[in-house]
């Protein structure tokens, strides 16, 4: 038992490395896959680790009317995604407090971090911040329903709404390809997209304020708040896409303690997120952003297959 | 001449002498007559002010130049505004810069000059003192309050996020519609009209390609053409030939690029790539072409020389390369949705504001120089018109004109060189009109020049000036995020408009 808590410890402990680099490159890699397309060399994919540093090593600055929350959000932010990375199941299964994350806790404490960027950003009290979470508010209130409908359908399909075990039942069936499952699927990751403000809902690279959603709410960040930010929010990209490609593909992942299993997890883990970061970065090249009033069609979309989704899994019972 | 005779003569060039009480009338029964409002510009005659007004019409070739002799000390014309509104554009900063005012003009405060400027100061007057100092403007930036249950104002720029040109603009917004946008410009003016006095030609012309950097062929060529006018001097067919050959390569770098950053303002940055891969290759042409890249230095006073001809092959490249990005936009559905309906500019309104160029033949206004203007008459030349007025208008319209400036081009290289047509005898004594269809839109330069050659007065007219109220029209009903899309479509100077 002892040694069990302990090997919990461990794995927890090497997500949460696993994490903290992970992130950063994620975003390298994704923006790799667009310039090589585009026909461009494109940066290293550790340029994001580069200027994370670049900008830790910054003065700190802050709006001169801004109060706590502008210097507490990117602590949030970056705290969230942290405990998320030591208790989901991500390489392995048997991390600390399995048996108590439940999936909507897990969801709900990967918010947290998208509540303080809001608030952070009406503490400025700028137009163009403002702009930014009235618009994040709007794409939130709508993505919320489709992750929580989504993991609902996923829910009933296994029993439980205990992600480890969520998790495992995706490991221990051999029927992947339900049509509740794949519903499901595609509606969390539409809800992926937009909770991480990808291609077609938000444009990470743009530099036009108007159009943005997420960056026109950290305009003000910069030094090592902003580093926080770009980190936190790197973090939050590949927990859920990690979270999602253990959902759809669950192979791999450490189903018993041990270093060899651990060993074996982490490296399915890269590689799956791998996969779907650059799946995501191939959808991006070839889509464009849709028009602001479009994108609660398109979430509303995720919300209906969710429920369809829902629907089956009842049905199939 | 007198108007009635202009009127029934319309010949080539005219200029009537006008009254200041008589301004309103004249200038009345041109507008009647279809012509256009093209340039307005005061001058200092030491002993009075003179206030020119030109008039165009075309296809074939008309110019009418009204002049209106003002007195010193109270320098005042009748305001035109109520019958064109480019005039009331004209008459501001002909306020600003001359101290000539406007009398009944419905918008009587600065344009050009912004509030720090101390108020009685008109520098392009003779006479104009050594400016005092700045006036404080940190507090005074009024724009007229728009009020109302959840009315949101959102004030963008001068500096921007990019590199792009400076200007302010301030949005009314409800929810995400936009309800009123005011731009405020000339942030980058550099008194361009007073650097051109004394200038000999070689000197102008250096400073016209300079006046907006993307337009150097358009600028030069006008200046050029209005030196040449008022110098008496001529033009062989071959240099007219190589002139509008580099207008049509002006053209085509530019509406590639366009092309391209409509696709990336929708986050569509393939094409984006695609599209500044084609200008560069583009540009490199430009510099084989010319021995410059932007196509500076190659139109000279009455000659223009190439080192080389663009080959054929190279065409068919830059239209098959041109073509492919253009099917990868139209086969991105969600590009076509985000600019099909987005900014509508209405036919009246581009008539109504008197618009050019792209965004005026995106509205179906028929109104190009290379038409009404020409220099060449090219068999190959067509007009292209759109009538939604979105942004899908004028993206289709520079793409179709993308395909008529290659044929254009084509048929310059050609066995069978189009005909030049030959310019018309000088009619006003050392001075002339220059008037060139810029990839924007209708540039027009008119310049005087004393006995020695030097420049007394030059007036640049840059399509952006006139276009620029039809972006706050256009975006009624807009929403935010669509601004930067809108904006693009038109893709105005400000460096040309500012001057």
């Amino acid at each position: 038992m002892k040694s069990t808590l302990l090997w919990s410890g461990i794995a927890s402990l090497a997500q949460l490395i696993w994490l903290v680099l992970a992130g950063p490159l994620a975003l390298g890699l994704m923006r790799k896959v667009r310039s090589v397309i585009e026909g461009r060399d494109g940066a290293r994919v550790t340029q994001p680790l580069r200027d994370l540093r670049k900008l830790a090593a910054r003065q700190r600055t802050r709006p001169t009317d801004a109060t706590w929350i502008f210097s507490a959000a990117p602590l949030v932010l970056v705290a969230s995604a942290l405990v998320l990375g030591a208790l989901s199941p991500l390489a392995s299964l048997h991390v600390l407090m399995s048996s108590r994350v439940d999936v909507v806790a897990v969801l709900f404490v990967l918010l947290l971090g998208s509540v303080a960027l809001l608030l952070s950003a009406l503490d400025t009290g700028t137009a163009f911040a403002g702009m930014g979470s009235s618009r994040a508010a709007m794409v939130g209130a709508m993505t919320e329903p489709a992750l929580l409908v989504a993991i609902l359908a996923m829910s009933l399909g296994a029993g439980t709404s205990n992600l480890a075990r969520l998790v495992d039942a995706g490991v221990a069936t051999s029927t992947l390809a339900g049509p509740a499952r794949i519903l499901a699927l595609v509606s969390f990751f539409i809800a992926v997209l937009a909770e991480t403000g990808r291609l077609p809902v938000d444009n990470p690279a743009t530099h036009l304020e108007l159009t943005m959603i997420h960056e026109a709410m950290i305009l003000e960040y910069a030094g090592p708040d902003l580093a926080l930010i770009t980190w936190g929010e790197s973090m939050r990209l590949v927990l859920l896409v990690g979270l999602f490609s253990n959902l759809a593909l669950p192979w791999g992942i450490a189903t018993s303690v041990g270093a060899l299993s651990l060993g074996v997890g982490l490296l399915a883990l890269t590689l799956k997120v791998a996969v779907v970061a650059i799946g995501v970065s191939l959808f991006e090249v070839t889509t464009a952003k849709l028009r602001l009033f479009r994108v609660p069609e398109l979430l509303a979309g995720a919300f209906l297959l969710g429920v369809l989704s829902v629907i089956s899994a009842v049905a199939l019972r | 001449m007198r108007i009635d005779a202009v009127l029934a003569a319309r010949p080539a060039r005219a200029v009537v002498e006008l009254a200041t009480s008589d301004l309103l009338a004249g200038a009345g029964a041109l507008l009647e007559a279809g012509y256009r409002l093209a340039l307005v510009a005061a001058h200092d005659d030491a002993d009075a002010l003179r206030v020119v007004y030109l008039f165009v019409d075309g296809p074939p070739d008309q110019r009418v130049e009204i002049h209106v002799r003002l007195s010193r000390d109270a320098p005042i014309v009748p305001s035109l505004a109520g019958l064109s509104f480019p005039a009331g554009r004209f008459e501001r900063e002909m306020a600003d810069l001359f101290g000539v005012v406007a009398q009944g003009h419905p918008q009587p405060r600065p344009l050009v000059t912004h509030q720090h400027w101390p108020r009685d100061w008109h520098p392009l007057r003779h006479d104009a003192r050594e400016r005092g100092p700045w006036l404080r403007d940190a507090d005074a930036f009024p724009f007229a309050p728009v009020e109302g249950e959840g009315v949101y104002e959102i004030p963008v720029g001068p500096i921007h996020a990019g590199i792009i040109e400076p200007g302010h603009f301030r949005f009314w917004v409800v929810g995400e519609t936009i309800i009123k946008m005011k731009a405020r410009l000339w942030f980058t003016h550099k008194g361009v009209e007073k650097l051109f006095e004394g200038r000999t030609s070689a000197g102008a012309l250096a400073l016209a390609e300079r006046i907006s950097g993307d337009s150097a062929v358009g600028h030069s060529l006008a200046q050029a053409l209005a030196l040449e006018e008022a110098l008496g001097v001529s033009v062989d067919a071959d240099a007219t030939r190589a002139r509008a050959l580099l207008l049509e390569l002006e053209r085509l770098y530019n509406h590639v690029a366009d092309v391209g950053a409509l696709c990336n303002d929708a986050a569509f940055s393939l094409a984006q790539a695609r599209a500044l891969t084609l200008r560069e290759s583009l540009l490199r042409l430009n510099e084989r072409v010319t021995g410059h890249r932007l196509l500076r230095g190659t139109i000279g006073l009455g000659t223009c020389e190439l080192r080389e001809a663009p080959r054929v092959e190279e065409l068919d490249d830059v239209a098959s390369r041109f073509g492919e990005i253009v099917a990868l936009a139209r086969a991105n559905g969600i590009v076509m949705d985000r600019f099909r309906g987005t900014g509508v500019l209405a036919h009246e309104s581009a008539c109504d504001i008197g618009v050019l160029g792209v965004a005026a033949r995106a509205s179906g206004v028929e109104n190009d120089a290379r038409v009404a203007h020409p220099l060449v008459t090219c068999a190959s030349y067509v007009p292209r018109l759109e009538t939604t007025g979105d942004v899908m208008a004028r993206f289709d319209v520079r793409v179709r004109e993308v395909a008529v400036s290659l044929a254009m081009v084509r048929e310059l290289l050609g066995a069978s060189t189009p005909d030049v047509v030959s310019p018309s005898a000088n009619t006003y004594a050392r001075s002339g009109t220059g008037i060139v269809e810029g990839w924007r839109g209708t540039i027009v330069h008119r310049v005087e020049v004393n006995a020695e050659g030097a420049l007394t007065r030059a007036k640049v007219v840059d399509p952006s000036f006139v276009t620029w109220p039809a972006l706050s029209v256009a975006l009624a009903n807009t929403i935010v995020p669509d601004f930067p899309l809108v904006n693009k479509s038109f893709n105005l100077s400000y460096a040309g408009n500012d001057l």
